[in-house]
């Protein structure tokens, strides 16, 4: 971005580092060049167009893998306007159940009405099952907001955190056992289980930061053993009598106390809890960490940089420790959202995509705390309305998956979208570049 | 083929980047167009090569007006371009790239590789280029590359060669070969526009020369016409082109290294056994071709890279196994040879880049906390204080002009508290206005009593500013000379000649003037040193060279080991 010259850009920094055959570089690795892809990122407005694409193809695919619709359509040229009319009706009551599921549902309103008097309503709990979609939708967000975050930091840091799924499996283990194996006083066992979830997952992040400094071995590679290394740990060690529920065949740990659950905070029946807080506050201090502390500084630089920052006298090695070490607490702090916040125990699929979708979610934030949010909102509602979809119109809730993957996919590959809706790359020729550099040498 | 440009003008929203410009280039001229960086030459260029759409004005050759579109229509017009950064596939052979977009086929399609690699024989021949069809172009040298882009555009039968920027990538020996073939190209009735912003190249080779300055021809004049000249008429008021440096007052000994050794990537040594002293108040300037050992030095003084044997001492402190930023906090400023990936965090603003090194020190950060306010206020008075053309401190750096960038490094740099300055090709790339700059700055910073280190390949910028000149051959010192050593002398140095044999040569050269060049210089020459020759360029050999102090080159070394 920095080059000045000639239009077709790819050649750019070569003949640079062509010309000290000493230093013997050559051109930045495939992972700078897909990091700094994503990093740059798009902007807002092809974001929310490949998010607009894909649930346009999610509602077309919803409408032909329906059998009733597949069955108007055989039927097509006898009643063309039945098919298209139900093709059409099938697809936005999907979408109608899903928001009814994630954001607001009418007929708990109406409901409320039908009540004799509003204190009878919300003795009935009718008021609270209004805010259930809501509650709901932040529930499935919390865990993707800190796998989110998690993977992130670590892409701002330089590095590609594939390993959340391991980091969460970590400290799951820890906050789980902290919270069936001992008692302590109320919050104090709360704080201890959750400052345990984050040291079990940072221990892992550790790990493989450690090693990348020492060995230079390649975190991606790393990561992505050690989610192995984790399932099969989880599964081996909920069979042993450390943490499997006494009495049960099946691999699934005790219940945790009720001391080291964290606090609900929108009443007894909504699910909603202090994870979610938990969440918006890592959310907030990852911002700080990043943008106004000497850490976040050497980790951006680093990020951007490391010859640079090396050469400024910054430690590269060590800040790839310390990026991975927080990382990997960030997805501790994920498992510690769902095993306090939720699930109360732990079984061996507990970790379910929450560390993939974090990759998922930060691609789509653009590694930056406040996108990494909302993002993970706009996950969590899919997840919580595709739940409602399933169960009020028999569409699969796996649809939910393939509209995530199409919004991967168009906001991974913004010329798509630039060319679908014709719009102007900005500053796109190196010339008008070339000219912005300012007449001034 | 005769090219004339009348009144382009090319706009980029408010920015009018070419304004009403005339050009003619005649039939087997070679056309310079010499401007500072951002003065339009390029987009110029890029109007003429149908990458850019002019608003106004015509392009026409011999007297027909043409309406380029695209580069294919440019080349199909004759119209050939040889741009700054190459546009070559690495893994393809010299004979791939040539026929890559214009591939000829025989009988079902076969590409006919046989006819590509004749004709690029034949035409490397003909003008002397000595390319071979079947090297991969990975393996190739950078001077070589760039003749396989000659080769493409002459394969495309261009009669107007556009070069844009040819040697700010070449050895001062690639530039000379550059040149040759320059020449037999304009014998061969071909017109060439070369861009350049190197004053001395533009007097060596061109017919004519016209100078643009913001988007506008401000002047055409001979290459007759002097430095002081040209470069008033670039930069648009009068440049200092040799800093004006009082005499040196050397003081105590601030940075001593001492046989250093490192271990090069090939296995080879690297540095073999390198020891110099820099005094307060001096700058040594250490001149060599590229690629021996000065990277490594730099690495080895900066702590990036382990040293095998030796010692850095800073002050008397040893820092031979300090961590770089023991050393830069021991008062030890770098300027990179690469600025772009050493020197700047390009994403970064220019407030980040400013304090890049003392991010996590008072009065920029309390505890792990940052202090943005002091940053930003500290890095407006360097902005203020070092002329950074920038909207502002929140501009990310990577959008600044390669001048520009380089005094960021510097207000970085030097803005500390500092003992020792390396400043390793500090003006690469950079043209007479900040050239002008930052040798200022170097020179000022020697006389607020700063031991500099300047490494550099450039000999003029080694002349310019040493107080002391070191010679450096693989990997080793091979002398130290005072600032009026014949270029000659330096040449044989740098050529890895020995102490005693350059002394003696040029010692020679200097009782038989009338002699010419001798062999030393011819093998100088050879080996790509790219000592001028041509005397009336050259600003060493302007000064005569005194017999006496060359003959006893020891005693200049004061007593430095060697």
């Amino acid at each position: 971005m920095s080059e000045p010259a000639a239009p077709p850009p790819p050649a750019a920094a070569e003949p640079a580092t062509a010309e000290d055959t000493s230093s013997g570089t050559g051109r930045p690795p495939f992972s700078r060049v897909v990091l700094d892809a994503i990093l740059e990122g798009n902007s807002v407005v092809v974001t929310i167009l490949a998010i607009v694409v894909a649930m346009v193809l999610g509602g077309l695919l919803i409408a032909f893998t329906t059998p009733a619709v597949l069955q108007a359509w055989g039927s097509f040229f006898s009643d063309p306007a039945h098919a298209i009319a139900l093709a059409w009706d099938t697809a936005v009551g999907a979408y109608v159940a899903m928001f009814e599921g994630a954001i607001f549902n009418p007929h708990t309103l109406a409901a409320i009405f039908n009540q004799a008097s509003l204190a009878t309503a919300l003795h009935n709990g009718y008021v609270s099952a209004l805010f259930n979609p809501l509650s709901e939708t932040a529930v499935n967000a919390t865990p993707l907001i800190l796998t989110g975050l998690s993977v992130g930091l670590a892409f701002r840091a330089g590095l590609f955190n594939i390993g959340a799924a391991g980091q969460w499996i970590g400290g799951a283990i820890v906050a789980t056992w902290l919270g069936f194996g001992v008692s302590l006083p109320p919050v104090i066992h709360v704080i201890v289980c959750v400052i345990g979830g984050f040291v079990g997952g940072a221990v892992l992040g550790w790990i493989v930061g450690e090693l990348k400094a020492r060995t230079g071995a390649h975190e991606v590679v790393v990561t992505i053993m050690l989610n192995y290394v984790m399932y099969f740990f989880l599964a081996y060690i909920l069979g042993t009598s450390v943490m499997q529920q006494p009495g049960r065949s099946d691999l699934i740990s005790p219940v945790i106390d009720v001391d080291a659950r964290l606090w609900h905070i929108a009443g007894p029946s909504l699910r909603v809890n202090a994870a979610f807080l938990l969440a918006l506050l890592a959310a907030a201090g990852v911002w700080w960490l990043l943008e106004r502390s000497t850490t976040g500084f050497q980790f951006r630089a680093v990020g951007a940089n490391p010859s640079a920052a090396r050469t400024a006298g910054m430690s590269v090695e060590r800040t790839w420790v310390r990026a991975m070490l927080l990382a990997g607490g960030l997805a501790g702090l994920a498992a510690v959202a769902v095993i306090q916040g939720t699930d109360y125990q732990l079984n061996f699929q507990s970790y379910g995509t929450y560390g993939f979708d974090g990759i998922t979610v930060a691609l789509l934030g653009r590694a930056r705390p406040l996108g990494i949010v909302l993002s993970a909102l706009l996950f969590g509602a899919l997840h919580a309305g595709g739940v409602q979809m399933q169960a009020s119109t028999q569409i699969p809730v796996d649809i939910v998956t393939v509209i995530q993957s199409l919004i991967v996919l168009f906001v991974a590959a913004p010329p798509l979208i630039r060319a679908m809706f014709r719009l102007r790359k900005a500053k796109a020729t190196g010339l008008s570049e070339n000219v912005a550099k300012g007449w001034n040498a | 083929m005769k090219l004339e440009l009348k009144g382009i003008t090319k706009r980029f929203g408010s920015l009018v980047a070419n304004d009403h410009i005339d050009l003619t280039v005649e039939q087997g001229q070679i056309h310079a167009l010499l401007g500072e960086n951002g003065a339009g030459k390029t987009t110029l260029m890029n109007v003429l090569y149908g990458l850019a759409q002019p608003d106004e004005g015509e392009i026409l050759l011999d007297g027909k007006p043409q309406h380029l579109g695209s580069p294919s229509n440019a080349i199909r017009a004759g119209i050939g371009m040889v741009h700054q950064h190459f546009m070559l596939v690495p893994v393809f052979t010299v004979a791939e790239n040539v026929t890559l977009g214009l591939e000829r086929t025989r009988a079902f399609g076969w590409i006919d590789r046989r006819r590509t690699r004749r004709d690029v024989r034949e035409l490397s021949e003909r003008y002397g280029l000595q390319v071979n069809p079947d090297a991969l172009v990975e393996d190739l040298p950078v001077g070589v590359q760039q003749r396989v882009e000659i080769v493409k555009a002459l394969l495309r039968e261009a009669s107007v060669l556009i070069l844009d920027e040819p040697t700010s990538v070449l050895t001062p020996g690639e530039t000379q070969e550059l040149f040759r073939i320059m020449r037999e190209l304009q014998a061969g009735g071909r017109s060439i526009v070369f861009i350049s912003h190197k004053l001395k190249e533009v007097q060596e080779i061109a017919d004519v020369v016209t100078v643009i300055r913001r988007g506008r021809v401000v002047g055409q004049l001979p290459p007759t016409a002097s430095d002081s000249e040209l470069a008033a008429l670039m930069v648009g008021r009068s440049v200092q082109l040799r800093v004006t440096k009082p005499p040196a007052h050397p003081g105590d000994v601030r940075l001593d290294v001492q046989d250093l050794r490192m271990a090069g990537d090939q296995g080879t040594a690297a540095l073999d056994g390198v020891s110099f002293q820099v005094r307060a108040g001096e700058i040594l300037g250490v001149a060599g071709v590229q690629g021996n050992g000065q990277t490594e030095l730099c690495e080895a003084l900066l702590g990036l890279r382990p040293v095998d044997g030796g010692s850095v001492r800073l002050d008397g402190r040893d820092l031979t196994k300090a961590h770089p930023q023991q050393r830069l906090r021991a008062g030890l400023a770098y300027v990179p040879e690469d600025r772009q990936e050493d020197g700047l965090v390009a994403g970064f603003s220019v407030a980040e880049n400013i304090i890049l090194d003392v991010f996590d020190q008072p009065p920029y950060a309390r505890g792990i906390a940052m202090d943005l306010p002091t940053r930003d206020r500290t890095a407006a008075e360097r902005v203020a204080d070092f002329d950074i053309r920038t909207t502002s401190t929140a501009t990310p750096v990577g959008t600044l002009s390669g001048g520009n960038q380089q005094k960021v490094i510097l207000a970085r740099e030097v803005g500390r508290e500092v003992r020792v300055l390396v400043a390793s090709q500090p003006t690469r790339g950079l043209d007479v206005g900040s050239i002008e700059f930052v040798h200022r700055r170097i020179v000022q910073q020697r006389d607020q009593g700063l031991a500099v280190l300047l490494i550099s390949s450039e000999l003029d910028e080694i002349y310019a500013l040493s107080d002391r000149i070191a010679v450096m051959y693989e990997g080793r010192i091979t002398g130290f000379r005072p600032p009026d050593v014949p270029a000659e002398e330096l040449g044989m140095l740098m050529a890895g000649a020995s102490d005693a044999d350059a002394a003696a040569a040029s010692a020679a050269v200097v009782e038989a003037p009338a002699g010419g060049p001798d062999t030393g210089l011819m093998a100088s020459g050879l080996l790509g040193v790219g000592v001028p020759t041509d005397t009336t360029t050259d600003p060493a050999s302007s000064t005569p060279s005194t017999p006496a102090d060359d003959q006893s080159p020891a005693d200049d070394d004061g007593g430095e080991p060697e």
